[in-house]
């Protein structure tokens, strides 16, 4: 209980007290300690009302500061005004306990907010709180983040957070990004690589150089983009802020007809028109809207919560709302289904040659290439020739490249290079997709390497679950040929896809999508885009949900998208449509539950059936089980 | 201008919802939001008459919650 705030202890305490002084209270009364005639005389009022005052006198405080101010209807006037009209009809116990309960249910919830926003804050406990400045004598001097300024040399020490984005300027070593991108294997950096903020420095030492003040940094944005989250409210959440406006009201005066009309119907008055009273009384606690208002966005804030411990941000509930009715992902090819780079496919040797021979000398011409083919076959292998042994390097621009190697002269280029140097081409060579680069030794043939914008490892298995999430359609985007469009959606298992378009055709082809959908059957149906968020942020507002993927560090990517996936693993968005189904699932499900308990208790109630006390569980009791549903969005999975 | 303030004993959802309202009524605000989650309250208005607006803001907090208080920094 130490977890407590200095304001939440003070209320435990009275209400413990209260309890006390109100069980002793109870059982004097029924042990006949206190004479019989005295039992709801007016006499007793005033030992029942220091019970009360001690649980409920700020209860009262803000009923008439409430009044002042012209606010009727809040949760104090509505229990003070029920709990008087409780005293009023004699049922003083009933008053005591209505007013305990209330504050025992304001404390629960007090508290479990409290422990979920405490679980929220550790999620996103990103944020430095302290840089280690060097200055130009070589002393270190510890300061607030928020007074780096760009240039500044910081160290950072092992274990240490990082507090701007900067370069490294000395020291090489591993840096844990995990909570910023879900992802556990930390990243390895060296001299003149950028780090981000909010990653956590490894087993060394770093020198860096800071790059942003704070203010601009990834943290700071994450940390103001999560916290604005709210702001922007789902459908659902605007639907239960208005409900409430009128159902508090609404069910005050059906307390008020509830008191007069029967009584003067019945044409006893004076009668009956206590127990009426009592019955709206019970009324005026059920009218209590905060079970409501407050089940729906903590069930959100623990969604967008849960989202962002995956590595993912979403930057507002209404978003998060919309990927739960997700029918079509539109994505973009390169960078996003696929690496973004050249990669080695496949590697075919001419009859009585050895693949990793191919590779190798055709690696050895390549070796001090700048271009993108030629780079990736030097990747591609392990075993490096000499560069000794590689003389007269020649490059044929747009064709191909020859130099000699050893003795012999090796050719890669493609095939009008091979046609221009009379070297013959077999007929019956690879077909596979992507670009062919021909090699030759000495003026014959021996292999072809293929070369290829490859798809991500875990992209194919990713599309599998985004459709298994009942996404109904994934449509591909790109500005390549068909031919290199069509090879990565067979290899992943898209059947629709757009190949040659310009950066302004994206944006018609999203547009027309969206306008197929609005004919759809299903209204609710949205469109995401996912792109990398620097050439598509045209696209990336267009759609209804903007994905911008691999943004770590990218400030046009976090701005132009509406969910940001930092890492660039296509495995977290079926992640976040689950947690948004989830989110909406569980938000539903408060709703109907309150909704229902609190119908359910104003029938029984007018029927007086339901007395005060199950007012109260309807009203904080409600309230108290609705959090703890919205909590298990934070449960660890 | 855009601005954050924390806000310390906001007790209740209903409450926060309140005060978003009245916060946006007052003249010169273009946006704000009083998140009863975060325990935040963000006022966006003209920078010309940003602090009278924060002072009337103050004042809207105070009615509908009077123990509620709001840090200015």
């Amino acid at each position: 209980m130490s977890s407590l705030t200095k304001k939440q202890r003070k209320d435990l305490i009275r209400i413990i007290i209260a309890l006390v002084m109100f069980a002793v209270l109870m059982i004097c009364e029924h042990a006949h300690v206190i004479p019989e005639h005295l039992h709801g005389s007016v006499a007793m009022i005033p030992v029942y009302l220091i019970p009360y005052f001690i649980v409920g006198y700020d209860v009262v405080r803000k009923c008439f500061l409430g009044i002042a101010h012209g606010q009727m209807f809040d949760e104090s006037f509505l229990m003070t005004l029920a709990t008087v009209g409780a005293f009023g009809c004699g049922e003083f116990e009933e008053a005591v306990a209505v007013m305990l309960f209330y504050q025992v249910g304001e404390f629960f919830q007090s508290y479990a907010v409290g422990k979920s926003r405490g679980a929220i804050s550790e999620l996103m406990s990103i944020a430095p709180d302290y840089a280690n400045r060097e200055a130009e004598d070589g002393s270190i001097e510890v300061i607030d983040p928020d007074d780096i300024e760009v240039g500044d040399i910081l160290i950072i020490k092992p274990g240490e957070k990082i507090p701007t984005d900067g370069t490294v300027i000395e020291g090489e070593g591993l840096i844990n990004t995990s909570a910023l991108t879900g992802e556990s294997l930390p990243r390895p950096v060296g001299t003149g690589e950028q780090v981000i903020s909010g990653c956590i420095n490894g087993e060394n030492l770093l020198r860096v150089r800071a790059e942003k003040a704070y203010d601009d940094s990834t943290v700071a944005q994450i940390l103001e983009m999560v916290e604005s989250a709210a702001s922007r409210k789902s459908k659902t959440e605007n639907f239960i802020t208005r409900f409430a406006r009128w159902y508090t009201p609404t069910v005050v005066i059906g307390a008020l007809i509830l008191a007069f009309l029967p009584p003067i119907i019945s044409g006893n008055f004076a009668a009956e028109f206590s127990e009426w009273v009592l019955r709206a009384c019970t009324f005026l606690v059920i009218s209590c809207p905060c079970a409501l208002v407050i089940s729906v966005p903590l069930a959100f804030f623990g969604g967008i919560g849960a989202a962002s411990r995956e590595g993912v941000l979403v930057k507002g509930s209404n978003y998060l709302e919309m990927m739960a009715d997700l029918d079509t992902i539109v994505s973009d090819k390169t960078g996003t289904l696929t690496e973004g780079k050249f990669k080695v496919a496949k590697i075919e040797a001419a009859p009585g040659y050895r693949e990793e021979d191919v590779l190798r000398v055709a690696a050895a011409v390549e070796s001090g290439s700048t271009h993108p083919i030629g780079m990736a076959i030097v990747e591609a292998c392990d075993s490096q020739i000499p560069q000794n042994l590689i003389t007269d390097v020649e490059n044929h621009a747009g064709r191909g490249i020859s130099a000699r190697v050893g003795n012999g002269v090796v050719c890669v280029g493609n095939q009008s290079f091979f046609v221009e140097n009379g070297i013959s081409l077999p007929d019956d060579r690879t077909e596979a997709d992507g670009t062919h680069c021909f090699v030759s030794a000495d003026g014959k043939y021996i292999g072809t390497i293929v070369v290829a914008d490859m798809p991500k490892a875990k992209a194919k298995q990713a599309i599998i679950d985004i459709l298994a999430e009942k996404v109904r359609r994934i449509v591909m985007l790109t500005g390549d040929s068909a031919s290199a469009a069509k090879a990565v959606a067979d290899e992943l298992g898209i059947t629709d896809f757009r190949a040659e378009l310009l950066p302004q055709d994206k944006v018609r082809v999203v547009e027309e999508l969206l306008d197929e959908l609005s004919k759809s059957s299903n209204s609710k149906a949205r469109l995401a885009f996912i792109g990398d968020g620097i050439n598509d942020a045209p696209v990336l507002s267009r759609a209804d949900v903007g994905i911008a993927m691999g943004s770590l560090g990218s400030d046009a990517a976090i701005e132009a998208s509406d969910i940001v996936i930092m890492d660039d693993d296509l495995a977290r968005i079926p992640a976040v449509i689950r947690i948004a189904r989830k989110t909406i699932g569980i938000s539903k499900a408060n709703i109907a539950f309150a909704l229902l308990v609190k119908f359910a208790c104003l029938v029984l109630g007018a029927l007086g059936i339901a007395n005060m006390w199950a007012a109260v569980f309807a009203d904080v009791g409600v309230a108290v089980i609705c959090i703890l549903n919205s909590m298990r969005m934070l449960a660890k999975r | 201008m855009k601005k954050k303030y924390k806000l310390i004993d906001l007790d209740c959802a209903n409450c926060a919802a309140k005060m978003e309202d009245a916060i946006k009524k007052i003249d010169g605000v273009t946006d704000a939001s009083v998140s009863f989650l975060t325990q935040k309250m963000m006022i966006e208005a003209d920078d010309a008459i940003f602090d009278q607006v924060v002072q009337e803001a103050v004042k809207c907090i105070a009615k509908v919650e009077p123990d509620c208080q709001v840090v200015l920094k």
